[in-house]
């Protein structure tokens, strides 16, 4: 839980973050957008003291954020971002093992987590380990640079724009790969980007800051039906808000009863894809099937379109 | 095999061949200060070595010329170098007349051209194989290795250097040990206060322009006028400050010499550690502060690490450059080669000159080609940024 009270910072006669507060629930993916200059980076920033906020209060389950020294307090959060920060002059397994090393841990315990990692993250300890960060393509520094976040098992991963620097393909693979880390540790992640695409496959809450102020801190489908202002409705974007209102959500709330022809959809689909198939392939309805191959229902062009003008 | 030429070839061969043929290979003197004779390469040597040297430097000559392997033009041009150095020996034995101790046997410009147009040759030969550093530094240590075995076999003993030499043996140590500590010793003062005042420098923007601008202005001073400066200073000390005088310190002499090279050290150390610790990536220093380095760490794990190469590169100009100054300090009393240097033009004795000189010249060859090695295996290419 981390739980932010009207924090404000000041440089001078400039305000970047003004008067926010924000309850993150422990274990969710909080994704925290804006445009540049919208004083995201620096909320993000704030939550392990890189910068200090001018007042205001941060609690990470319960405790003051300011009970420890900064750098102690670093050291249990985790904290990656664009362009990975990987050191060039350390390997692989040792750019992993930098916060077990300043926490002290014996080296045996360190292996085994570089192990964990690097084997968690698709890499294999014998072949990457001893690599320096140059000899690996962007998509592999960036999962090193995750896994150096995670690597002293942090409850809290802090990430800022981690993914900006990575092209379409690798960089969706790279979201899914995050989101089944997240599940596997059970870490609370509050992640920055500028990218309304990002925050809708990530989030399980979305924080839109503009002017330094949160002028919304929803769900995504929430955020999607009841845009806060002119601003968020434009982040948006008009023309996306139906099929991003599907794509967030699976089949299997669509499913209607009574059957239909033709290939079946998996429950665990998103809607955006059973409308896509639709159209596509001609069909006013798709019969859908659960995990388990059984038949649930249909899910219906008709009920599709209702659900995307946000009516369902 | 088609034959084609190579352009750089065809200079060294001309040179060689004016240096071969048309210039004099060694100068006789009947004593020390008397204008010299000259002597081509088959007046000065008996004709077994006239005609080896000649068919050295003829057959360097057309590997030169043509294009061919690197690894033969190194070859020959060693070989034939190696041949001069014996050979120029040999001509001292074979000009100076049996029991005559006042004569002078030196090289002329026509060894010193051969000697230039091989050395080219070699160099340019070592730079195309590329060798790593190591096998550079062991290059090195063959040359010297042969310098000291052919001067520890008495086979130049008969030339006019040695000869300054023989007369000089003790006060030459001496001097070259005066040397290397003026150079070394200064050198690490200003590494030692250096690199700190070059981290602050990183640290504090305000402190940067101020202090560079002052070590800058430093460096344009030129070093007789440091040296004069200083006097007052030091001289000042000496009478004032208890001790002082007791471990050296004087107006003249070597404290004001040692001074004057640690000033003129300051700048190349100072600057290159800015712009060594500027030039880590700024990714870097964020993720270490972000994952809980303090600052200490991050500048002795992540910032000195990645700053050392360009420091080395600081650290190897004033080397380099130290060497060459001291030889100045001879002029206020510092001691060191210059005392040679120094005296010879005072006697107009370019034996003794150059007795001072070429040892300068060979240790800073020394200093820059270790160093040169040293920076390059400190940075392998995993300094390379890589954007994703």
């Amino acid at each position: 839980m981390i739980e932010i009270e009207g924090i404000t910072k000041r440089y001078g006669e400039t305000t970047v973050v003004r008067d926010v507060s924000l309850t993150i629930a422990p274990r969710t993916v909080t994704v925290i957008v804006g445009t540049s200059g919208s004083g995201k980076t620096t909320l993000l920033r704030m939550i392990n003291r890189l910068v200090e906020p001018t007042s205001g209060k941060i609690r990470l389950d319960g405790e003051d954020n300011r009970s420890l020294p900064g750098y102690e307090l670093r050291r249990r959060i985790g904290y990656a971002i664009q362009g990975h920060g990987l050191f060039p002059h350390r390997t692989v397994a040792q750019n992993i093992a930098t916060v077990p090393t300043l926490l002290g841990w014996d080296r045996a315990r360190i292996d085994a987590k570089v192990a964990e990692l690097l084997t968690l993250f698709q890499l294999d300890p014998a072949a990457f380990g001893p690599r320096y960060p140059h000899e690996l393509s962007g998509g592999q520094q960036q999962r090193v640079g995750v896994a150096r976040a995670l690597a002293a098992e942090p409850k809290v991963l802090l990430m800022d724009e981690p993914f900006g620097a990575l092209d379409p393909i690798i960089r969706a693979k790279a979201q899914d790969d995050l989101l089944a880390i997240q599940k596997h540790f059970e870490t609370t992640i509050v992640l920055v980007t500028h990218d309304m695409e990002e925050a809708f496959h990530l989030a399980d809450r979305i924080a839109v800051m503009d002017k330094g102020e949160v002028v919304q801190y929803a769900t995504p489908a929430e955020m999607l039906v009841k845009p806060a202002t002119g601003f968020v409705e434009s982040l948006i974007g008009a023309g996306e808000r139906p099929f991003r209102l599907l794509a967030i959500e699976a089949v299997a709330s669509a499913v209607e009863p009574g059957t239909a022809e033709g290939e079946a959809i998996s429950s665990a689909a998103s809607q955006r894809e059973a409308l896509s198939t639709l159209l596509w392939s001609g069909r006013k309805a798709l019969p859908v099937v659960g995990p388990d191959g059984v038949l649930l229902g249909k899910v219906s062009l008709d009920g599709l379109a209702q659900r995307a003008a946000g009516r369902s | 095999m088609q034959l084609r030429v190579d352009k750089l070839g065809v200079i060294i061969a001309a040179l060689a061949a004016y240096g071969a043929f048309l210039a004099p290979f060694a100068t006789f003197r009947a004593n020390r200060i008397v204008a010299g004779e000259a002597r081509s390469i088959s007046e000065a040597l008996p004709p077994v070595w006239a005609a080896i040297i000649l068919l050295f430097v003829i057959a360097a000559a057309i590997v030169a010329v043509l294009k061919t392997p690197s690894s033969l033009r190194l070859a020959i041009a060693f070989s034939t170098l190696a041949a001069l150095a014996l050979g120029i020996g040999a001509a001292a034995g074979h000009l100076t007349p049996p029991e005559n101790s006042y004569a002078r046997v030196s090289p002329a410009s026509g060894f010193w051209v051969l000697l230039f147009a091989l050395g080219l040759l070699a160099a340019d030969a070592l730079t195309r194989l590329r060798p790593s550093p190591l096998v550079r530094v062991l290059f090195l240590c063959g040359v010297l290795g042969f310098i000291a075995a052919v001067l520890m076999s008495g086979t130049w003993d008969g030339l006019s250097l040695l000869k300054e030499y023989a007369g000089r043996a003790d006060t030459f140590w001496a001097e070259a040990g005066k040397h290397v500590m003026l150079a070394l010793g200064s050198l690490a003062a200003a590494t030692i206060i250096g690199i700190p005042v070059g981290v602050l420098c990183h640290r504090v923007t305000r402190l940067r322009d101020g202090l560079l601008g002052v070590l800058n202005a430093i460096q344009t001073i030129p070093s007789i006028a440091l040296f004069g400066i200083l006097i007052a200073p030091l001289g000042w000390i000496a009478i004032h400050v208890p001790g002082a005088a007791a471990i050296g310190i004087r107006g003249i002499g070597a404290a004001p010499a040692f001074v004057a090279l640690f000033l003129y050290s300051l700048l190349p150390v100072v600057a290159n550690t800015v712009v060594g610790l500027a030039g880590v990536p700024r990714e870097a220093n964020d993720a270490a502060r972000g994952i809980g380095m303090t600052d200490f760490q991050r500048l002795a794990g992540i910032e000195f690490p990645l700053a050392f190469p360009v420091i080395l590169t600081g650290i190897r100009i004033v080397l380099v450059q130290n060497i060459g100054l001291a030889t100045i300090a001879a002029l206020i009393g510092g001691g060191g080669f210059g005392v040679f240097v120094f005296q010879g033009v005072g006697q107009t004795a370019m034996d003794l000159v150059l007795l001072g000189a070429v040892p300068t010249v060979v240790l800073a060859f020394t200093a820059a080609i270790v160093l040169d090695a040293l920076i390059e295996m400190a940075t392998p290419n995993r300094n390379q940024v890589q954007s994703a």
